[in-house]
C-alpha cells in the first residue's frame, strides 16, 4: 500500500445520503478476480442509461470534474455489502479521499485496508464543501498528518482512529504487522478450546 | 465480585490475541472463515504474490452461491466471467487445501444457510466471511461479521484479524408476535425505528421474550438483516432451542466434548447487571406484518399503510431520499399498499431461504395458484434444504402452484447469476436489500416475509396474510 500524506484536487460533489454499494459498484461488476479495472464501472446505473450511453448530467461524467480527486457524498455513505470492489472502483477512477459526514463500518476498513482516505466531517461542514465543490476550480487539500481539509474559505480538522493513521501515514502492510506476533498466534492456538469445531 | 459483562464482551475478550497498546486495535483470533467466489479470488491470488499461506485450511469452509446459475446447471454455467470466478474459486480451495462444497455437493448452498446447517456455527466463535450478511450466525451466540476482500487474505493468512472494538446496543422485543407477524417483520421493524445508520459503529444483541420465543431459523432471519441497520454484528444468547438445534449436526461436538462445550455456551449470556452502550425496547404487539415501499430496508409500512407523502418526513436529506424512492419505485404518495401489483415473487436467500421458511410459504400456498400476471420462484438456501422440502412434498405444494423450483444459491437477492428483474419489474421479495438497481437495472424490491411474499403471489398484489387465516 503507497503511504497517504497530503491530497490535494479538485472535489465532486455527489450529495446523497445513504450511498450504497450496490449503486457505487453494480453486481454484474464483481464477476472480475482482478484487483484492478473496476473504475470505468463506478456509479454505473447512475452514470449510463439503460442502453448503455452515457447520463451528460451525471456529476462524474461532466467534463469539468473529470480530475476530481476528492468525493463529497451524504451519510451513511458505503452502507450494504462488504464488497471492497466498491473502493476499489472509487481509487481505480482516480480518487484518493471521500469526505461524507458518516460511514458504513465495513466500507470505512475496507477503505483504510485499501489506502482510500474516508474523511467524516459534520453535516454542516459536507454541506459547505458540497457548495465550494460547485466551482469545479476550488481545489482542496486534505492534510492527513495534522488531520485537517482545507479550501477556499474552509478549513475543518476531521477525526481518524489513531493507528488506522499512523498505518496510512507510513502504508504499512496489516498483514505483516500481525505476522509479527506470530508467537502470540501459536500460543493462542495451544491455549484454544478443543471442542471447537474443525473442517477435517 | 467480577464486574458484569454482556455476552459479545465475553466472547471478544476470549479471542484475543494480543491487546491493542497505543490505539492499536485488538488482534482477535478467527474460528471459522467462510469462503465463496466473489470476494475471494484476489485475496487468494494476493496471498500467492506475498508468498503466504493460508495459515489454518481445517477452519476455512468455501462453498458456490453468488454467481451459481439455479436452473440448467447440468449445461454449465454460461456466464464466462461467473465461469471464471467459480473455476477460480475451485482451483484456489484445491491448491490450499480448503474444503469447498461444488455446485455438484449436495451441500452446496448460501454461505450463510450451510454453517449452521453444517452445525459448524457454535456458540461462543469468531466467524468472519466476505459478506456483510454474516452476521446471520450471530443467532447461535457466536461474534459474526462480514469483511472485505483484504481481510479475507488477512484471515487466510494469519487465521487473526486486527478489530477495534465496537459499541454494544441491546434491542429488546418483549411480548406474544401477533398472528401473521414472522420474525422478518421484527427486524423490519427494528431497522424501521432505528434507521439504517442507527446500528452504525454497534453490535446488537436481541433480546427479550419474543426472541427467545423464535427458532433458529427466526433468530437467523433477525441476525441477518443487522447490517441492515448498520451493524456489522448482531447476537442471540445460546438457549436450549440452540442446543437442540446444534445436537447431533456433523460438526457439533459429541459426548464429553458436548457436556464441556453446553457448559461454555451458557457462561456467555450476558450477566444480568451487564451495562449496553445503548438500549431500545420494543412491543411486540406493536408489531405487524410490513413491506418496504422505498430504495433502503428503513423505508417500510404496515401492509395496512400507504406509500407515505415524502413531504411528511421533517429531515431534509430523508424527505429528499423519500422523493428519490417514489420516483425510482415509481409509486404514488397515498397510495395503499394492498394496492400495489406485483409482476415477480422471490422466496429464497439468507433472510429466508430455509426449511422453515420454505415451509411457512407452502402453509399459505396449500390448494392456492399463482395469479396469473405473476412469475415466481423458490430458491432453496441449500441443496440440503431443497431435499429436505422434496422430502415433505412441500416442492410439489410449490410447483402445483405455478412456482418455479430452483437449485439453491443467492440467486435474485442479489442477480449476480441470470436471475435477475427486468427495468420496471415490481418484485414481492423475501430477501434484505431493495437498493435501487439490487436485484436488476430498474427493477423494484418490496421486502416482505415468506408468507406476505407467497399471499402476494398468489393475489398479484400485497395482501394482509393475517386475514387469510
Amino acid at each position: 500500500m503507497d503511504p497517504v500524506t497530503v491530497i490535494t484536487g479538485q472535489m465532486a460533489p455527489l450529495p446523497r445520503a445513504n450511498v450504497d454499494t450496490d449503486a457505487i459498484i453494480p453486481k454484474q461488476f464483481l464477476k472480475r478476480v482482478e484487483r484492478s479495472g473496476f473504475g470505468p464501472f463506478l456509479f454505473y446505473e447512475w452514470a449510463y442509461d439503460e442502453e448503455g450511453e452515457l447520463l451528460p448530467d451525471f456529476v462524474l461524467n461532466q467534463p469539468e470534474y473529470q480530475d476530481a480527486k476528492v468525493l463529497v457524498s451524504g451519510p451513511n455513505f458505503g452502507s450494504g455489502s462488504s464488497r471492497e470492489h466498491a473502493p476499489w472502483s472509487i481509487e481505480d477512477r482516480g480518487f484518493e479521499a471521500v469526505i461524507a459526514p458518516s460511514f458504513a463500518d465495513i466500507f470505512y476498513n475496507n477503505c483504510i485496508n485499501i489506502g482510500l482516505l474516508p474523511v467524516a466531517l459534520t453535516e454542516t461542514e459536507v454541506a459547505t464543501l458540497t457548495q465550494i465543490a460547485a466551482d469545479p476550480d476550488n481545489l482542496v487539500t486534505i492534510d492527513l498528518a495534522d488531520q485537517m481539509v482545507t479550501t477556499v474559505g474552509f478549513d475543518a480538522r476531521f477525526e481518524i482512529d489513531s493507528f488506522a493513521r499512523h498505518r496510512l501515514l507510513n502504508g504499512l502492510d496489516n498483514i505483516a504487522l500481525t505476522l509479527e506476533h506470530a508467537v502470540l498466534i501459536d500460543g493462542y492456538e495451544e491455549r484454544r478450546a478443543t471442542f471447537k469445531p474443525a473442517v477435517r | 465480585m467480577a464486574r458484569p459483562r454482556t455476552m459479545y464482551e465475553k466472547i471478544w475478550t476470549d479471542h484475543v490475541v494480543r491487546t491493542g497498546t497505543d490505539g492499536e486495535p485488538d488482534l482477535l483470533y478467527i474460528d471459522l472463515h467462510l469462503v465463496h467466489e466473489v470476494t475471494s479470488p484476489q485475496a487468494f491470488e494476493s496471498l500467492e504474490l506475498t508468498n503466504r499461506k493460508v495459515r489454518r485450511p481445517d477452519l476455512t469452509l468455501a462453498t458456490i452461491d453468488h454467481g451459481v446459475p439455479t436452473d440448467g446447471r447440468a449445461l454449465g454455467i454460461k456466464d464466462p466471467l461467473s465461469k471464471k470466478q467459480i473455476d477460480a474459486l475451485v482451483a484456489n480451495c484445491k491448491k490450499h487445501g480448503v474444503e469447498l462444497y461444488d455446485i455438484t455437493d449436495v451441500r452446496q448452498g448460501i454461505v450463510h444457510v450451510i454453517g449452521p446447517e453444517q452445525g459448524i456455527t457454535q456458540p461462543g466463535m469468531t466467524i468472519v466471511c466476505g459478506d456483510s450478511h454474516t452476521s446471520t450466525h450471530g443467532a447461535f451466540g457466536a461474534l459474526a461479521f462480514g469483511i472485505g476482500t483484504s481481510e479475507v487474505e488477512h484471515v487466510l493468512a494469519t487465521q487473526t484479524l486486527p478489530q477495534s472494538r465496537p459499541k454494544s446496543m441491546a434491542v429488546n422485543v418483549e411480548g406474544d408476535l401477533p398472528l401473521g407477524v414472522t420474525a422478518k417483520d421484527i427486524i423490519l421493524g427494528i431497522i424501521n425505528r432505528i434507521g439504517v445508520a442507527g446500528g452504525t459503529g454497534y453490535v446488537i444483541e436481541y433480546r427479550g421474550s419474543t426472541i427467545e420465543s423464535l427458532s433458529m431459523a427466526g433468530r437467523m432471519t433477525i441476525c441477518n438483516m443487522s447490517i441492515e441497520g448498520g451493524a456489522r454484528a448482531g447476537m442471540i444468547a445460546p438457549d436450549e432451542t440452540t442446543f437442540d438445534y446444534l445436537r447431533g449436526r456433523t460438526y457439533a461436538p459429541t459426548g464429553d466434548a458436548w457436556e464441556e462445550a453446553v457448559a461454555y455456551w451458557r457462561s456467555l449470556c450476558t450477566d444480568p447487571e451487564a451495562a449496553f452502550d445503548a438500549e431500545i425496547t420494543i412491543d411486540a404487539t406493536d408489531l405487524a406484518p410490513y413491506v418496504s415501499w422505498g430504495t433502503n430496508p428503513a423505508q417500510t409500512v404496515s401492509v395496512t399503510g400507504a406509500v407515505p407523502d415524502p413531504a411528511e418526513f421533517v429531515d431534509p436529506l430523508e424527505r429528499d431520499a423519500a422523493e428519490r424512492a417514489l420516483a425510482y419505485m415509481d409509486l404514488k404518495a397515498g397510495t395503499p399498499m394492498k394496492e400495489i401489483p406485483i409482476d415477480r415473487v422471490f422466496l429464497g436467500s439468507c433472510t429466508n431461504g430455509r426449511i422453515e421458511d420454505l415451509r411457512a410459504g407452502a402453509r399459505v400456498l396449500a390448494g392456492k395458484q399463482v395469479h396469473s400476471d405473476v412469475h415466481a420462484m423458490v430458491v432453496p438456501g441449500s441443496g440440503l434444504v431443497k431435499l429436505q422440502a422434496e422430502e415433505e412434498g412441500i416442492d410439489l405444494i410449490f410447483k402445483e402452484a405455478g412456482f418455479e423450483w430452483r437449485e439453491p444459491g443467492c440467486s435474485m437477492c442479489l442477480g449476480m447469476n441470470p436471475d435477475i428483474l427486468l427495468p420496471g419489474e415490481r418484485c414481492a421479495s423475501t430477501s434484505n436489500r431493495n437498493f435501487e438497481g439490487r436485484q436488476g437495472r430498474n427493477g423494484r424490491t418490496h421486502l416482505v416475509s415468506p408468507e406476505m411474499a407467497v399471499a402476494a403471489a398468489v393475489a398479484g398484489h400485497f395482501v394482509d396474510v393475517r386475514e387469510w387465516g
